[in-house]
């Protein structure tokens, strides 16, 4: 961890010298080598969890901006989530005949989970910690119901069958379902999607960043902090949080879009309770507000729990000479002590935002009394 | 500037279940005054002041602020129109630096939006700059300006205070409301926030004081108002108010001689 952070300090500090390029270099090659490390010494099916795991981390990184940012506990996170992969799957797929392209789909998408993220935040303005927390803990499960019922009288989202044989993501007549011939070698569709969900992922990585140091960003904290004394200064609340829960939401549609194209099956039973649960738990753990945290978080909280699926049954195998427990439940005992123990510990999560004490400027350093400024306005 | 005054308040009232918080209350505030709001615990000052900012709702009356009705219930609206204040208990957004709390209060000030503020448009580098500039400035203004990194919360109490103050400011307000600034403070503290407060006024900002510290308001103040149990009892210049029986009373109880 010390290492990483010496490292992410490399990266931000801009007066590290050429230390900082190189740092920006090897992070950037990494990225860019890994799916095709991870595919030729583990295999595909490592590449498909990496590939979840930067879908997670744009999930955990929308769910921060109403968790972390502004304060506002939601359960039901994973209802946008399933918004924007059932939207994805309506309008590219032979459920209506469309085959709508990415560049539709996606804006829309987002679009529209921002809307139900309005929806959500409409009536629980009022409403603070745990009566929040059962307010969209319902608004998620409504809307899993709601696509798991919506197949009678007419027929829109299949019901518990789900939406299968769906567009996979496609650029003009480039599918990425299939490996992709680019001259010099052929691109494996795993890894076609990895770039593509990368290149999706640190978008939103940006737009998070910026939105933290901002108006905007300073507002949600000052309603994080202390509602009254936010209103006091100006800030219209209720638009404020409204912006928090679709901002939040529309990231979740986007990785929710992303998600239908490539699994090309879409079904109720992925956007339950326990979805939500987990993004939530991704973003505490991580350290809510910091969003290097929170995608520490989502990454681990994706690969540990597939790491003990996959050595599980080997360990108990080669040490007890058969397998005591099964690896589905040791999973999620070793998943709930991993929680319990990150909470007992380090209960600002494993990377809280340090609080850093920024360059002073040696203006600062003068308390001279000093005029009133004059407002431009 | 006319002779207007800034701040009408007529025949406010405001109940909570049965207590009568606020009855018939109406007092006037002339610009660039420094106006005190008087009276024993429990008598209704805070509640006035939350009715003004726009945080409760009062049952009846009105508040005309610069010529203008003030929207009740709307508390950005209130600081809007040019009306800031602080708070009783000290309420600073605990975990963000100090310099972050006065850009807060830039918030109502300021043309970004949610767009903007993701393209980073040259408008907004130079709003934030600016926003940057004036907070540190105002942070030099209240004198705790090499405390601007740190988190509020690491503050010691006095300089929260002045912290809030500069908050208030950046708003960039007619009138700034003061709700206890000299509570739990030192004579020395005490001293530098009477400065304060006569600096701002100076500047060409009306001031309306709750306070206890009856010595503070009767040497900063040009008019007190008194009130007890939700009523005005008096409203004049500190010599006058000092001597009123129903004041000395109020204070005192009856059978209390000056």
């Amino acid at each position: 961890m010390k290492m990483a952070g010496r490292f992410l300090a490399r990266l931000r500090n801009p007066n590290g010298s050429s230390m900082h390029w190189v740092a920006w270099v090897v992070l950037g090659v990494l990225l860019a080598t890994m799916p095709w490390i991870i595919g030729a010494s583990f295999g595909n099916t490592w590449l498909r969890i990496l590939n979840f795991a930067l879908l997670y981390v744009m999930l955990a990184l929308g769910l921060n901006i109403v968790v972390g940012f502004a304060g506002l506990l939601d359960m039901g996170y994973i209802a946008f989530y399933a918004v924007g992969a059932y939207l994805w799957a309506l309008l590219a797929s032979p459920q209506f005949g469309l085959h709508w392209p990415l560049w539709a789909i996606l804006p829309l998408g987002a679009a529209v989970a921002g809307l139900f993220g309005v929806l959500l935040g409409a009536p629980t303005l009022k409403l603070r910690g745990d009566y929040l927390a059962i307010v969209t803990l319902g608004f998620g499960e409504i809307i899993r119901i709601f696509l798991n019922n919506l197949n009678a009288p007419v027929n829109i989202t299949n019901g518990p069958q789900g939406i299968s044989a769906i567009d996979p993501v496609h650029f003009g007549s480039v599918s990425l379902a299939r490996p992709i011939d680019l001259g010099f070698t052929t691109l494996p569709s795993l890894v076609a999607y990895y770039y593509l969900f990368l290149v999706a992922a640190l978008l939103i990585i940006a737009i998070a960043l910026r939105l933290e140091s901002s108006r905007v960003g300073r507002a949600w904290a000052a309603i994080r902090e202390d509602e009254v004394a936010a209103k006091a200064c100006g800030i219209n609340t209720r638009n404020v949080k409204l912006l928090a829960f679709a901002m939040g939401a529309t990231f979740g549609g986007v990785a929710g879009g992303l998600f239908a194209g490539f699994q090309q099956f879409v079904s109720p039973e992925s956007f339950g309770l326990l979805e939500s649960v987990m993004v939530l738990c991704m973003v505490v753990l991580g350290g809510m507000g910091h969003i290097p945290g929170v995608i520490l978080g989502a990454l681990l909280l994706t690969l540990l729990p597939e790491f003990f699926r996959h050595i599980a049954a080997p360990l108990q195998q080669s040490l007890f000479g058969k397998v005591f427990v099964d690896p589905e439940s040791l999973r999620m005992l070793l998943f709930g002590l991993a929680l319990v123990l990150v909470m007992r510990y380090r209960p600002s999560g494993l990377w809280p935002s340090p609080q850093r004490r920024r360059e002073i400027d040696d203006v600062l350093n003068t308390d001279a009394p000093a005029d009133l400024p004059v407002n431009p306005t | 500037m006319t002779t207007q005054p800034l701040l009408l308040v007529s025949h406010v009232c405001k109940a909570f279940g049965g207590v009568q918080a606020l009855k018939d209350v109406s007092i006037t505030l002339k610009r660039g005054e420094i106006y005190g709001l008087i009276g024993p615990n429990g008598a209704g000052k805070t509640t006035l002041f939350n009715c003004l900012t726009g945080l409760y709702v009062p049952d009846s009356g009105q508040f005309v602020f610069d010529d203008k009705p003030l929207v009740c219930n709307a508390p950005d609206k209130t600081v809007r129109q040019g009306i800031a204040r602080t708070f009783q208990n000290i309420r600073l957004f605990a975990n963000m630096t100090a310099l972050e709390n006065v850009m807060v209060g830039r918030h109502a000030r300021l043309r970004s939006n949610v767009l903007s503020d993701i393209l980073r448009t040259p408008f907004n580098r130079r709003e934030e700059q600016a926003t940057k500039d004036q907070a540190l400035q105002l942070m030099r203004y209240v004198g705790i300006a090499h405390r601007a990194h740190d988190l509020a919360k690491h503050l010691s109490y006095g300089d929260q205070r002045r912290l809030e103050v500069a908050r208030a400011l950046a708003t960039h307000p007619k009138l700034l409301c003061l709700d206890e600034p000299a509570a739990g403070m030192n004579a020395n503290e005490t001293a530098g926030l009477r400065q304060l407060i006569e600096t701002i006024r100076a500047d060409g900002i009306s001031v309306l004081l709750i306070e206890h510290d009856v010595q503070l308001v009767m040497g900063l103040c040009d008019r007190v108002a008194v009130l007890d149990y939700g009523e005005l009892i008096c409203e004049d210049i500190p010599a006058v108010v000092q001597q009123h029986p129903r004041v000395i009373e109020a204070y005192l109880g009856s059978g209390a001689h000056a």
